[in-house]
């Protein structure tokens, strides 16, 4: 196709990595990762409308390490998504787009993302009885 | 130099009002998830290590089961959104990009339509 032999704009590695950029692609891949872990909560809500044996078995790939550790991804992801989401919808008002106010906002959402994942999951372990 | 399309010059008509529709929906949906997730996620950490029945008796509460579908209707909706948008953006093949936003709509709606009915069932078996 001759569209191809079109000179290129430059791409992204003639870019130094910023902070605002890795948190932009951070969004849509949390965003991706979200989609297919709510593949596990439709799973979950299938099993318990079929039965205890088939949700029992949901509950223990849940449990496992492979379950957890993919739990924990997941919430990370979503408390991240959640955050830099409203973050967004902050900038759709107009405001937030200095650079140091961008830089602030991003650092708040990353610190936010990691203590409410934290807190979940002291919650869950608290609600088990563990801690 | 004007921008219009012939045809939209000839109509002496406007835009379609159409084009933010996309990105309006995705706000709106965004909006709508944090609240609900936010239940959500609190409700479930709450509930670790409960069993089956205490699982279903909480999900027949007409709360939870009303909270639930919108939920799930927010969630497939803005997840299809934004896969859409994910798809748009890489894949340049024409074909497979319509094949693809196809194939991640029609999963989207059969998914929700899935989790819904369970929902439904466990709240009126």
């Amino acid at each position: 196709m001759a569209a191809n032999n079109r000179p290129l704009s430059p791409h992204l590695q003639v870019y130094k990595p910023q902070l605002t950029t890795f948190m932009s692609i951070t969004h849509r891949a949390t965003g991706i990762a979200l989609a297919v872990g709510t593949l596990m909560l439709v799973c979950w809500l299938i099993a318990a409308a079929t039965g205890e044996s088939a949700f029992n078995e949901v509950q223990a790939f849940l449990g496992s390490i492979i379950g957890r550790l993919l739990l924990l991804g997941w919430s990370f992801a979503l408390f991240y998504h959640m955050c830099n989401g409203l973050r967004h919808l902050f900038w759709d008002t107009g405001k937030g787009f200095e650079i140091e106010t961008a830089y602030m906002t991003g650092r708040v959402v990353i610190a936010a993302s990691i203590l409410l994942t934290i807190g979940a999951w002291l919650w869950g372990y608290a609600a088990m009885g563990a801690i | 130099m004007s921008l219009r399309s012939p045809l939209g010059k000839v109509r002496g008509l406007g835009s379609a009002k159409e084009g933010v529709a996309h990105w309006w929906a995705q706000r709106m949906t965004a909006v709508a998830l944090v609240p609900l997730l936010v239940w959500f996620v609190a409700s479930i950490c709450a509930m670790i290590g409960a069993d089956y029945g205490a699982v279903r008796d909480w999900i027949a509460t007409p709360m939870v089961s009303i909270m639930l579908v919108l939920l799930t209707i927010a969630v497939f909706h803005h997840a299809q959104l934004g896969l859409q948008v994910v798809l748009e953006d890489y894949v340049h093949t024409e074909w497979l990009k319509i094949a693809s936003i196809g194939i991640v709509k029609f999963a989207a709606i059969g998914l929700a339509v899935a989790t819904i009915f369970s929902i439904v069932k466990i709240a009126l078996g």
